[in-house]
């Protein structure tokens, strides 16, 4: 496959936000490497198909995605089939997303729908379009917009939950926090 | 967000959840500021790694040996 050398140099600049955004669906840097070699595998292999002058993030990102949800699906059967083995697995490896300091907001985003979470970290993180964010997640703009919105509002009452339990024992302490 | 009180979260008269919701709209937009931030520091952390070695070698080998994607390590 020859592979144009501007093309394939995009392609490696674009490595590091890959693994942001498969580290940011998976919480686990293990299966993000594996998701990105799988993703640039795909890439090469199809690179006839992508039209130059076209948004490569976005097709690489979209290569991503889709493999991400495939395998997520798999992965579910497996989950079911070892009785919560696998989310035991993911629980036991808090270090893996990096700092410890995530860990509230991971447990937070693993509790959205994938649709949801997707669309909050390519809007609010990768720093794509509402538009661009559409074409990787082949729905449209509005549905972006909707599941965006969905997903902050969902995730700052999760994190309003587990707040209040970390440092404000009582509905008391919460309303002087905010008054402050 | 600082903790003015010292009262040990204990509930002080005159301070029921009147006014609860107001309050929690207030906090979820400020929980909503800091989620952001937090998720674009996540992912950043991330990209500042920058391209691992392994991603390098293995694009050279693509553009090299082409369509030999049948290397797995089934170890």
């Amino acid at each position: 496959m020859n592979v144009d050398p501007q093309i394939r140099d995009e392609i490696l600049k674009t490595v590091p936000n890959l693994r942001a955004f498969a580290v940011s669906l998976s919480g686990n840097v293990d299966r993000a490497d594996d998701l990105v070699q799988e993703t640039l595998l795909r890439a090469f292999a199809k690179i006839d198909s992508f039209q130059p002058g076209t948004n490569l993030s976005a097709w690489l990102f979209t290569i991503l995605r889709n493999q991400f949800r495939s395998e997520y699906r798999k992965r579910r059967r497996e989950v079911e089939d070892a009785d919560g083995k696998y989310s035991d697995k993911l629980k036991s490896q808090p270090e893996q997303i990096g700092k410890i300091e995530f860990s509230e907001l991971r447990r937070a985003l693993d509790k959205l729908p994938d649709d949801q979470r997707e669309a909050l970290i390519l809007v609010g993180a990768s720093g794509f379009s509402y538009e661009e964010t559409a074409e990787i997640c082949g729905c449209a703009v509005g549905t972006v917009k909707s599941r965006v919105n969905r997903a902050r509002t969902r995730l700052a009452e999760l994190m309003a939950i587990t707040g209040a339990e970390d440092f404000a024992p009582d509905e008391m302490t919460r309303g002087v926090l905010v008054d402050s | 967000m600082t903790m003015t009180d010292d009262n040990g979260g204990k509930p002080r008269p005159g301070g029921g959840p009147k006014g609860r919701d107001v309050h929690s709209v207030k906090l979820n937009r400020e929980i909503q500021g800091q989620l952001g931030d937090q998720l674009r520091q996540m992912y950043n952390d991330v990209v500042s790694q920058g391209v691992p070695d392994k991603f390098v070698d293995l694009l050279s080998k693509l553009e090299k040996g082409g369509s030999d994607d049948s290397e797995e390590s089934s170890a």
